[in-house]
């Protein structure tokens, strides 16, 4: 079979690239990796006017071929046919942002010299129109030699003009790019300039809507107390609204291991399939929802081009530590999950930045992490009111927070000054224009994530789940024996044991220790199986477990159990992300081992302390 | 660089909010290759108009500033390698 013919949009970021990629190839994309780099393929398919399908990719926005990041690499060396597991493109789309021709148009001339069949889509004519700018297209045609289309890409305007250029482009025969660009980029830019002042009918000065809202959003006091009311609305909205649906979610798998559990006959297969894999995978896919609303705040946050501001005022902050401001993203995400928090990271240019980022991504407390600290905190710590409207248990679970925030920026204060010395671009972004971003385009990131978050769920998570029930049931227990002492497990566990001892941990804790690893929240299920292993009786909910905690924990162990899990070495998900983002072992390794030291000596030291307390 | 000094140049970084200048050079070699590039790929070039327009909130860095038609943040380390020269409002 012959490939499609392959239709690649570039340009450079903030001019609008993704919204067009999305209004031509709508909802029907597939995300996937750029062999042995960890940038993202994003493509989709178009069909022509005459019938034709064209298969289209995003290319990462880029200032220029000279690629100060992976993602501009990866640009470049798909357009020049270098890219592994990419062919050639056939033609190209170069969107430009109407109302900044001054900079877009630079790149644009070197991807013009580059001798692809080539249209260029004036894109955001309606903005630029907003801010009294008049533009003729005609006259970049001739000036750039190839053809010029208006777009609004948000509204879907222009796309079949488009459509029908790139029609008309592909079937004329093309004969082969120049591998020699003249890359002097202070030439181009001139000439850019140039092109650009012939371009414009008329300019009114008026006052501009970015400016005046930047007036506010990035003032110097309102600034600050904007981003943490913004931050404060959406972790408000990640906690609290997603409870009811991760009720239906958990419902659903109740009633699917119910289902499962009636209709198989008792024995291995039935308790693989009910405890194994619908208890394991279901515990994971009830976090969908958060994941989902975190993830449509960000999409938000990006697309109208605040996520740029908020770095902008973190920045000097961040700087402190040595990380940029661009490190602020990924580690609020993290407060969900570290997976797409250190996904995120791959926005920062500079690799040792970057690699730091994604190093204390873990130490934010992920959501995963609330049932055990929920549960520990509900058993051990008293509902005293301290003032009104604060009680000692938020009180509690607020420092937790903050204990992982201060490790955070501790870890990345010595990594800077240890392995991860030297280095830094510093903080180098562009602030685009405020725009609303079309819902469509939010919904098409959401499903992108969903499909990206299941597809992880069925895999990675399964494949641990399963993995470690068999740990757990076998050898199976005889008459008289207790599973928990014959499964390995059990042996495991106690071997584990003997390490974590001297800071305040049992045998119970040390068996939950190892499934925790598969998604922290199975600590829980995970004590509560071992709890429930001598008590015939099956209905020991949430409550029974805090009272037999209460029974067989000492609150010295419970502080020391808490501590452990505001540093605890991360699951197994993030330890695969991490190798990915990083392409190795080598980082994942440190960062677990980094990791286990310091909820090691933070266990240990909350529990030598409330032992000596007397508490 | 020498060649463009100019007696009434002042730095980027000491321009103060609201004001417009040109710059007049680019210490290029007070950048690493990276910082320059992004600095050049943003159009900072010599005769370019440039205005800052907010200060970071913390130690007033980074800077955002009008850099022909687009605004770019940078930090204040950076603003001062380029060399500008006030023009009328």
């Amino acid at each position: 079979m012959t490939p499609l013919p392959l239709v690649a949009v570039a340009g450079n970021p903030n001019a609008g690239k993704s919204a067009l990629f999305n209004a031509l190839t709508g909802a029907r994309q597939k995300v996937a990796n750029y062999p042995g780099v960890t940038v993202e393929r994003h493509s989709g398919r178009l069909t022509l006017a005459d019938g034709r399908p064209v298969e289209v990719v995003d290319l990462p926005g880029s200032y220029s071929l000279d690629p100060s990041s992976p993602d501009e690499a990866v640009t470049r060396d798909v357009l020049l046919g270098r890219q592994k597991g990419e062919r050639q493109p056939d033609a190209l789309v170069v969107v430009l942002d109407a109302s900044n021709l001054d900079n877009h148009l630079r790149f644009c001339l070197q991807l013009i010299e580059l001798g692809l069949p080539t249209i260029v889509a004036l894109n955001m004519v309606d903005l630029a129109k907003r801010d009294g700018l008049e533009l003729d297209a005609k006259v970049l045609e001739r000036e750039l030699g190839v053809p010029v289309i208006e777009t609004v890409a948000v509204r879907r305007r222009g796309v079949a003009e488009l459509s029908q250029a790139l029609d008309d482009m592909l079937s004329a025969p093309f004969c082969g790019v120049h591998e020699h660009v003249k890359s002097d980029l202070i030439h181009l830019q001139r000439r850019a300039r140039e092109i650009s002042a012939a371009a414009v009918v008329s300019e009114t000065p008026v006052r501009r809507w970015t400016h005046r809202l930047d007036a506010v959003l990035l003032h110097p006091l309102f600034g600050p107390l904007i981003l943490a009311a913004i931050m404060f609305v959406m972790f408000q909205a990640v906690f609290a609204w997603s409870e009811t649906p991760k009720g239906w979610i958990q419902d659903g798998i109740d009633w699917l291991g119910v289902q499962a559990a009636t209709a198989l006959p008792a024995g291995l297969l039935r308790s693989l399939i009910v405890d194994g894999a619908i208890a394991g995978v279901g515990a994971v896919i009830t976090f969908l929802p958060q994941i989902l609303i975190l993830f449509f705040f960000i999409l938000l946050l990006e697309g109208t081009g605040y996520m740029v501001r908020a770095a902008f005022l973190m920045d000097r902050l961040m700087h402190n530590v040595g990380l940029s401001g661009r490190a602020f993203i990924p580690l609020l995400s993290s407060f969900a999950c570290a997976v797409p928090g250190i996904m995120a990271t791959r926005t920062i240019d500079d690799p040792k930045d970057r690699l730091t980022t994604i190093l204390v991504a873990p130490l934010m407390t992920c959501s995963a992490r609330l049932p055990v600290y929920t549960l520990i905190i509900a058993a051990f710590i008293p509902n005293t009111r301290l003032a009104w409207g604060v009680g000692l248990q938020g009180v509690v679970m607020f420092g937790l927070y903050m204990t992982g925030v201060c490790g955070a920026l501790l870890a990345a204060y010595v990594l800077r000054r240890g392995v991860l010395k030297g280095g830094g671009s510093g903080f180098m972004m562009e602030l685009p224009k405020y725009q609303w971003p079309p819902l469509t385009d939010v919904v098409i990131g959401l499903l992108t994530r969903c499909q990206i978050f299941l597809k992880r769920a069925g895999t990675i998570i399964l494949g641990t789940t399963i993995i470690l029930w068999a740990l757990a049931s076998f050898p199976q227990a005889g008459p008289g024996q207790k599973q928990s002492d014959v499964s390995i497990a059990g042996k495991i566990g106690g071997a584990i044991e003997t390490v974590v001892r001297p800071i305040g941990f049992n045998r119970d804790i040390s068996m939950a220790l190892l499934p925790a690893m598969a998604a922290r929240e199975v600590a829980v299920s995970a004590i509560a199986t071992v709890y429930s292993i001598d008590s015939p009786d099956q209905q020991s909910g949430a409550t029974s477990l805090q009272e037999k905690l209460q029974h067989r924990w000492s609150l010295a162990t419970a502080l020391a159990f808490l501590a452990w899990f505001v540093f605890a070495p991360q699951c197994i998900s993030t330890i695969a992300v991490t190798r990915r983002e990083t392409n190795g072992w080598k980082w994942p390794l440190f960062m677990v081992s980094y990791l286990f030291v310091l909820a090691y000596v933070f266990a240990g030291l909350t529990y030598w302390t409330a032992v000596a307390l007397g508490l | 660089m020498n060649a463009h000094f100019q007696p009434d140049a002042i730095r980027l970084d000491r321009l103060p909010v609201g004001s417009r200048a040109r710059v007049t050079s680019v210490d290029w070699d007070a950048l690493d290759e990276g910082e320059a590039n992004r600095l050049r790929q943003f159009g900072f070039d010599e005769g370019v108009t440039v205005e800052p327009l907010h200060l970071g909130p913390f130690g007033r860095d980074p800077i955002a500033i009008r850099v022909g038609r687009m605004t770019v943040a940078i930090r204040r380390k950076h603003a001062g390698a380029v060399r500008v020269t006030l023009i009328g409002k």
